[in-house]
């Protein structure tokens, strides 16, 4: 099993295997199980995630009523043709919010790596998928090499936001989809690495702070957000940019944040934008106003 | 390593909004009820840290209730878990408790029924990947996603090696193994985490081995 990022890339390269070929085969190892087993689980992941992008288009609201819609928003400014950012680009910052926004209304979605992150590597992946082209296959390991370095923090940090803030779950998730966007595109596994530090590095101290508690406000647009650095991280690792700090080590030091962080900054909704006056008269709105006396 | 496979990263398909929240409440509440054997008539949930902070707004307690009913986490059932639960007259309390715990995301579940109950406490570590760290008093770690054997018994010589031999006998792998005491000689519990689901006919030959007491078992 590999531990880290290197030992991830030192068997790609021994065996000339992508990052995503590694997952796959140590899964098969570990758990005895075929590869049509294995690829056909994910397969099954990836229709989840298909569905729930398609049901956010069409537009939900969440039971608070704090959030909704946005996704249809963003399509219907994008269909004008006139958009600053670009259409793969915004793209996949609506399917993120898709996703996210099911997610909220308490519909289906595949923890990618958790619930409130959900939205980055569908939101990535079904952006690129117009612009690459991909065969069902490639979508398929589109998400092992996601799997594959959310892997490496899961073990050796955190994807969760009450342990090691939002860096933790969204940071994780972009530069996930971030590494995968490499492969799919052609880059080398050395490229997937340095587009998840670059995108790692840029979320860094992101604080978990939802206001009412919720994975709706400010999580969903977190999510936007880290749709969109994972493509621009991409483009700069397959541009032959790289991380001045190796990947593991934006790792370890996501974790020592994460555990410095105060435990009000991690999804207990006691601090940050929670914490905000219109954060705490939401809340207020929600659970009835004796919850913002306890 | 903590987390063994892609599908603890890229999954679990559940229904939203929290992974640690709702699909890992929901395995806590699935391995309390799985490991108690049946259908419990009541249960006190206490919830810890964040679990306590922001449950209701994560549906921590209908994902809780769905577990206890024996819904998975992609089970639709779970927004009105509460509901069903009221209908089977299956009583849950929920209380919010203020004491320190290691893990931000704890909850401990006492169930039972008139004749027996069954005190255990999880984890929620990220990503639904849920732990149960104690079970009935006695110490342990063990993932709520795997299938899993529970013995307790006495703490005498040969006790665990009747165990592996009757699980070597029926082909059985241990994937990991605990054993906890309360004290030299008295009662302990064995966890054994195995590879493939343990069936009935060996349950039955475990129960009988000597110095066991009691058997239990989480189907995956």
């Amino acid at each position: 099993m590999f531990r880290n990022v290197a030992e991830l890339l030192e068997q790609a390269n021994a065996d000339s295997i992508s990052i995503s070929e590694v997952m796959i085969r140590q899964e098969m190892d570990v758990h005895q199980r075929s590869r049509e087993e294995v690829m056909g689980q994910m397969e099954r992941n990836l229709v989840i995630m298909e569905e729930a992008v398609e049901r956010g288009l069409q537009g939900v609201t969440s039971h608070s009523g704090l959030t909704g819609n946005d996704a249809v928003l963003l399509q219907q400014y994008m269909a004008k043709g006139n958009t600053l950012s670009g259409h793969l680009l915004l793209d996949a910052v609506s399917k993120a919010v898709a996703t996210n926004e099911v997610n909220a209304a308490m519909g289906m979605i595949c923890a990618t790596p958790t619930a409130g992150s959900a939205g980055c590597v569908p939101g990535a992946l079904f952006a690129v998928k117009e612009r690459l082209n991909p065969t069902r296959e490639q979508m398929i390991r589109f998400l092992f090499t996601a799997g594959a370095f959310g892997f490496v923090v899961a073990n050796n940090a955190s994807i969760s936001g009450a342990e090691g803030g939002c860096q933790a779950e969204v940071g994780s998730a972009a530069a996930m989809a971030s590494a995968a966007v490499v492969e799919m595109a052609g880059g080398t596994p050395e490229q997937s690495a340095e587009a998840f530090a670059i995108t790692l590095k840029n979320m860094l101290g992101l604080v978990c702070d939802p206001v009412a508690g919720l994975v709706e406000v400010p999580c969903i647009k977190r999510n936007a957000a880290g749709a969109s650095n994972a493509i621009v991280s991409a483009d700069m690792a397959l541009a032959g940019v790289t991380s001045r700090i190796p990947c593991d080590e934006v790792i370890g030091a996501m974790y020592r944040i994460g555990k410095s962080m105060p435990s009000a900054l991690r999804e207990t909704a006691e601090g940050g934008l929670a914490a905000t006056p219109t954060g705490r008269r939401l809340a207020d709105m929600i659970y009835g106003i004796n919850k913002g006396k306890e | 390593m903590k987390y063994q496979s892609v599908f603890d990263i890229i999954g679990p398909v559940m229904v939203g909004p929290s992974s640690s929240h709702t699909a890992g409440a929901a395995r806590i509440g699935r391995a309390a009820r799985l490991i108690f054997g049946i259908e419990p008539t009541w249960a006190t949930v206490h919830l810890y840290g964040s679990f306590a902070k922001t449950y209701r707004g994560h549906g921590t307690d209908l994902a809780i209730a769905g577990g206890l009913l024996g819904y998975d986490t992609d089970d639709d059932r779970i927004r009105f878990a509460l509901e069903t639960a009221k209908k089977q007259n299956m009583k849950i309390e929920f209380i919010e408790d203020t004491a320190a715990t290691e893990h931000p995301n704890t909850a401990r579940i006492k169930l039972g029924t008139e004749e027996s109950s069954m005190e255990l406490v999880g984890i929620s570590i990220g990503g639904g990947k849920v732990e149960i760290t104690e079970l009935n008093g006695f110490e342990l770690r063990m993932s709520g996603n795997k299938p899993a054997i529970l013995i307790m018994h006495n703490d005498r010589f040969g006790a665990i090696a009747s165990v592996t031999q009757i699980l070597a006998q029926h082909e059985i792998n241990i994937a990991h193994m605990e054993v906890s005491r309360k004290d030299v000689g008295k009662d302990a519990l064995m966890v054994i985490e195995t590879d493939q689901n343990v069936e009935d006919d060996v349950m039955h030959i475990l129960e009988k081995a000597s110095h066991i007491n009691r058997v239990s078992r989480l189907i995956n």
